[in-house]
């Protein structure tokens, strides 16, 4: 579903990522952990299409396409889906307001019919209550106001109704109590299936006790320098980074 | 109001006064509000695109009277809503300001609004996108003479130049001859928050769609205090029809 070859990138001519290699497959949950500063929210962005991140070198295809290519709401279309480390609030612009567009925009990209009014609310309050963020939230302006407990919630609200098939998660888990992990992680189980895939990126343990990844890998100095199962996360936990970038 | 103005007159420094001199001379209007009573009025540069507009209406609030005036404007190449208000015993002064300016547009509110008596309010907003080469402007003189003591006065004015050439010019300005008075002003002039450009992009709006959300959003802050929702959709999608 997704390949990434020794992808460089930088940030004001400063390199951060550098020579980045990863693979996944479709119904995979793969989870990148890494010490702060290691580049991790840097692919989530590269992934995206955030301006001022300039690829300088290798490649990145999704489903059989050159990802790097397509503009940011292309890439949305095409399914890719980034949960934010700091979700943005956006004044005036309600939620609702804001995950329509969304997610008509998506479908008229991809020449499918748009939501109905009727429908879109179904997905948006089934998705709400599903992750326990009060409906009423949701006609407020984008994350204003809202803790960033909530602002995770939504994040993962957006993701339900917009079904992506490759979902970025980028510190989800942080700033979460231990309720909200569970039904935050809840919300990130029900969408694994075969066809999607999902990239967690976190650096607790916590996190992946409740969403157990297929694989794990460890993000230091910009590219993966130690790949395994599930278990290399506890080994991380009782061993820290330094032992393994060593 | 019959010799034309000239750019050393300071409320028309910024003005097309090429445009300005099609549109004389100008009927001045005048409006008065009863006391106790309210009213509200529409003000859009309805005229052909290309057209020179000038409103130039004196207001008087009696006691306890509320006016609110939206202006919403985009379509003349000169466009000017001059408003001078006199307020009286607590009266209240709303103004909600949209000036969508592009090309050579050159738009401005100019208002006077005199604190008269004591316990007036007044409270304007002013949102405006400028691109192109245009210039959108906000002259706003509050007044408060000696017994208009407990005044509460609010100006907020607010631009996004959309590019180089563009010009937004806010100048607040106070007069206040009593002590006990509140006067609130502030003025910003940005861009488009690439964040949440960005945010948008991201789910899927194509950039243009995502830069027409957040424009959208950011002018219609100065129509949030039409209380009738009818009316306030009425008057957003006349600034919709603007973008
Ligand atoms: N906008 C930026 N400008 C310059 N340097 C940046 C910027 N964003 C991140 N960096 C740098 O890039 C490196 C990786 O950051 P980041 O990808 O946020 O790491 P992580 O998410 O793993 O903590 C850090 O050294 C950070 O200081
Ligand atoms: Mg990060």
């Amino acid at each position: 579903m997704l390949i990434i070859d020794n992808l460089h990138a930088e940030i004001d001519g400063k390199t951060i990522l550098n020579g980045l290699s990863l693979t996944v497959g479709a119904g995979e949950v793969h989870a990148i952990m890494g010490p702060n500063g290691a580049g991790k929210s840097t692919l989530s962005y590269v992934l995206a299409g955030r301006a001022g991140y300039e690829v300088t070198g290798g490649s990145v295809t999704f489903l059989g396409q050159d990802l790097l290519a397509m503009a940011p709401h292309e890439r949305a279309a095409a399914g890719v889906f980034l949960g934010l480390q700091y979700p943005v609030e956006i004044p005036g612009v309600s939620n609702l307001m804001f995950l329509r567009t969304a997610l008509n925009a998506q479908r008229t990209q991809r020449g499918e019919a748009e939501a109905s009014g009727a429908e879109f609310m179904k997905l948006a309050r089934a998705a709400a209550e599903d992750l326990g963020l009060p409906f009423d939230m949701l006609k407020r302006s984008v994350n204003q106001g809202f803790s960033g407990g909530e602002k995770k919630r939504n994040e993962m609200v957006q993701m339900a109704v917009l079904q992506p098939k490759l979902a970025v998660l980028d510190e989800t888990d942080s700033g979460l109590d231990i309720d909200a992990l569970r039904v935050v992680s809840e919300g990130i189980n029900r969408m694994r299936s075969p066809d999607r895939a999902t990239l967690l990126i976190t650096h607790y343990q916590r996190l992946l006790d409740y969403v157990v990844p297929d694989h794990v890998h460890v993000l230091v100095g910009g590219r993966i320098v130690r790949s395994g199962g599930a278990d290399l996360a506890q080994i991380l936990e009782r061993d820290g980074y330094v032992s393994i970038a060593a | 109001m019959t010799a034309l103005p000239t750019r050393r007159d300071e409320a028309w420094r910024y003005a097309d006064l090429a445009a300005a001199a099609r549109a004389w001379p100008v009927t001045p209007e005048a409006i008065t509000v009863a006391a106790g009573t309210e009213q509200t009025l529409m003000l859009a540069d309805d005229a052909a695109p290309g057209s020179a507009g000038i409103r130039q209406i004196a207001v008087t609030l009696e006691a306890g009277a509320r006016f609110a005036c939206y202006v919403i404007a985009g379509r003349g190449a000169y466009g000017r809503f001059a408003l001078d208000v006199t307020l009286h015993a607590g009266a209240h002064f709303e103004l909600g300001g949209v000036l969508v300016a592009g090309g050579e547009q050159v738009l401005e509110i100019v208002t006077t609004v005199t604190h008269a008596g004591p316990g007036a309010t007044s409270r304007q907003t002013i949102r405006c996108v400028a691109g192109g080469t245009a210039t959108a402007t906000y002259l706003g003189k509050v007044a408060v003479t000696r017994d208009g003591q407990q005044t509460d006065a609010a100006q907020s004015f607010k631009a996004l130049l959309l590019d180089r050439g563009a010009t937004a010019n806010a100048k607040p300005e106070l007069e206040i001859f009593a002590d006990d008075v509140k006067c609130a002003h502030g003025a910003t002039v940005g861009e488009l928050d690439r964040t949440a450009l960005f945010y948008l992009e991201s789910r899927g709006l194509p950039p243009a769609a995502a830069r027409a959300l957040l424009t959208r959003a950011f002018l219609s802050d100065a129509l949030a205090s039409i209380a009738d929702d009818s009316a306030r959709e009425a008057a957003e999608a006349r600034l919709e029809a603007l973008l």
